[in-house]
């Protein structure tokens, strides 16, 4: 009731100074809009990257040969003693150690009947799609057998089997992998995008020996990385190790000699961009706390201003009866009306702005999930009642006689 | 309490009260121990130079301010010791004021004016529409409702804050120079209103320093270096019968 009665006061007043509570309110439009920009990208991006990492299957790691990472090494990736098949043998016996297998890559042209598309080509054990978590959506994935004899068959992403066989069940046709005529036996899930945003069902698999002997005449002995997952997320680092200190042991490396390969965690490569956008959103954080500071200080000097003014009018208030809370109630109530009009404009102007970023930033994702609209209401209520309080305080406590005779 | 409590005692009674303001060092004595009492249904005019003391204790009688020493009762309470918001609610619910300027609220009609002391009363919006109304149909400006003051003449406003001041059904009613900004024929027109008021039982303390407005009361305070050098009963002038007069004047000429 008193609350209401205050409300529709207060609306009065500020609407009698339109331009002044505009250019009040400012501070906090910007800073709400900065505010909101921030989460909503910033949380948008987090959201992403979980999701991508729940995607790429949790805790895997990549092993290549060559390019040392604690610096030293001169000769580049791969210039270093390369991985060999019976190195992935030895990994899983690595007790955190899940799945380890061979993934070697090349990029060739399909073709079938009448149509071609040129994509990624994976060569790889049975147990990848185990891996990658990845199910088959028709047919089946390779078995160990068709892998050690090196059959011609393969699996289709689905980006593949779409711009190769169109509509037809690709299950069963016939295709061709530069001169190596290969049978498809399954269809892989749709999967999606990957952490850099490349489309990860634009892919053929074929068994690891296949591909390296029949495609890529290459040394069968030899794999150009080796993908390995742990038991568990948070044996990710004991597998580290180990896989280390086996690679180490295998190719006789001494103490004092840095490690010939380098271990990667993916996780930790997605991680690095969310790293980026936080760091680029991090700046915009600053200038929302900059500006709700100093909009929320602009907020207290209008009200301090508009206490003096309205001296006289408190001066009658309190002498027909109104009570210091009544008084306080007003003008806080004031503050906190002339905060939350700007924080609602700095609402809708943060989820176009970020809307406006997104779209420039090449598709940044953004959560406009409602927390984050009624965060930034709470943020500009809250500023309101800090920065109202102490005007509203100075009008209660007035002299009522001293009020009366202001001039 | 029974009506014949309430006729037992006085509507108010200063005893002993004085008033010391300080200025840095200096201590100014405005009030140098006051008794007084007035009865209920009174009508009382305070006159007294500037710097009489006479603004001092008309603050002191309406709780705007605490007296150094000395009690002050108002209906047999012992107001003097209440803090803040007890004397809020004196003010709200005992005590009416008029002053010299008006003091309406500007860009505020009329009704919402009166209103205004039932919205700290807490009453609820349909009654205290028509509670202002009753105390604008009192006054003469019910058809004035809906303007904002700088749409009335002084007098009107004047009126408009008589009704203000009426609204919560008051014991007293302090008008603090009430005629300072009118003209002859008006501040007579209020005269006559502040005798009706006070002719159906409402207690009046005025406050002036013109004696032909001050003739209208029908007790005499005279203040003077914060003391009561006169307090005299007499016959009040009719306020109504000099309006006529003045209407008769009107017509000769």
């Amino acid at each position: 009731m008193m609350i209401l009665m205050a409300l529709r006061l207060a609306l009065r007043s500020l609407l009698r100074n339109r331009m002044r509570s505009a250019l009040t309110a400012l501070g906090v439009i910007i800073g709400v809009a900065a505010l909101l920009v921030t989460v909503v990208l910033g949380e948008g991006t987090r959201k992403m990257v979980a999701a991508q990492i729940a995607s790429m299957g949790s805790a895997i790691l990549m092993i290549v040969p060559g390019a040392s990472a604690q610096g030293g090494f001169m000769g580049g990736t791969g210039s270093g003693r390369p991985l060999q098949r019976d190195d992935v043998e030895a990994i899983l016996q690595a007790r955190s150690v899940r799945y380890a297998v061979p993934v070697d890559r090349t990029v060739a042209q399909v073709v079938s009947s009448n149509l071609n598309w040129q994509t990624p080509i994976i060569g790889t054990t049975t147990d990848y799609l185990a891996l990658r978590d990845w199910p088959v959506a028709r047919g089946r994935f390779f078995n160990s057998a068709e892998n050690d004899t090196a059959a011609k068959v393969c699996v289709l992403g689905k980006t593949v089997a779409q711009n190769i066989f169109g509509d037809t069940d690709p299950v069963g046709q016939q295709l061709r992998v530069k001169q190596m005529p290969c049978e498809v036996i399954g269809l892989l899930a749709a999967k999606g995008q990957s952490a850099m945003g490349s489309d990860q069902d634009d892919v053929l698999i074929m068994p690891s020996l296949t591909l390296r002997t029949r495609v890529l005449n290459q040394n069968r002995q030899f794999v150009s990385t080796i993908m390995v997952s742990a038991t568990s997320e948070d044996d990710l680092s004991a597998a580290e190790s180990e896989v280390v200190s086996i690679l180490r042991q295998r190719h006789k490396l001494s103490d004092d000699q840095e490690n010939d390969f380098t271990v990667r965690n993916l996780a930790e490569l997605v991680q690095t961009q969310q790293k980026i956008v936080e760091t680029q959103t991090g700046m915009l954080r600053n200038v929302a706390a900059v500006s709700l500071l100093v909009g929320g200080i602009g907020i207290m000097n209008i009200m301090l201003v508009s206490v003096t003014e309205r001296t006289r009018e408190i001066g009658i208030r309190l002498a027909i009866g109104a009570r210091e809370r009544d008084i306080l109630l007003q003008f806080l109530v004031e503050a906190v009306v002339l905060s939350v009009m700007g924080g609602l404009l700095g609402i809708g102007l943060g989820v176009l702005a970020a809307t406006l970023f997104s779209k420039l930033g090449g598709g940044m994702p953004v959560d406009f999930s409602a927390f984050w609209m009624i965060l930034g209401f709470g943020v500009s209520v809250a500023i309101g009642v800090l920065f109202g309080f102490y005007p509203a305080r100075k009008a209660a406590r007035l002299d009522p006689i001293d009020a009366l005779r202001y001039e | 309490m029974s009506d014949a409590d309430a006729n037992s005692q006085p509507l108010l009674r200063l005893s002993k009260i004085t008033k010391v303001y300080t200025r840095g060092d200096l201590a100014v004595p405005a009030l140098r121990g006051i008794d007084l009492t007035i009865e209920q249904g009174e009508f009382v005019a305070v006159m007294g130079p500037s710097g009489s003391g006479k603004s001092t204790l008309m603050n002191l009688i309406g709780c705007l301010d605490r007296p150094t020493s000395g009690a002050y009762y108002l209906e047999g309470q012992d107001v003097a010791q209440l803090d803040r918001d007890a004397l809020a609610g004196v003010r709200l619910r005992t005590l009416g004021f008029v002053f010299q300027g008006f003091n309406l609220l500007s860009r505020t009609t009329a009704l919402e004016n009166v209103e205004l002391p039932l919205l700290y009363a807490g009453m609820k919006s349909q009654e205290r529409a028509e509670r202002a109304k009753d105390a604008l149909r009192r006054v003469g400006l019910d058809a004035r409702a809906g303007h904002t003051p700088n749409q009335l003449s002084g007098g009107q406003q004047q009126r408009v804050a008589i009704a203000r001041a009426l609204v919560t059904r008051p014991k007293l009613l302090l008008a603090d120079e009430p005629t300072g900004n009118l003209d002859s024929r008006t501040s007579i027109e209020v005269m006559a209103l502040l005798q009706e008021l006070n002719g159906e039982g409402l207690t009046v303390l005025l406050v002036t320093h013109e004696p032909d407005i001050a003739s209208y009361a029908g007790r005499l305070l005279l203040v003077k270096d914060g003391r009561l050098r006169t307090d005299e009963k007499r016959k009040a002038m009719s306020a109504k019968q000099a309006l006529s007069e003045w209407r008769d004047e009107e017509t000769l000429q």
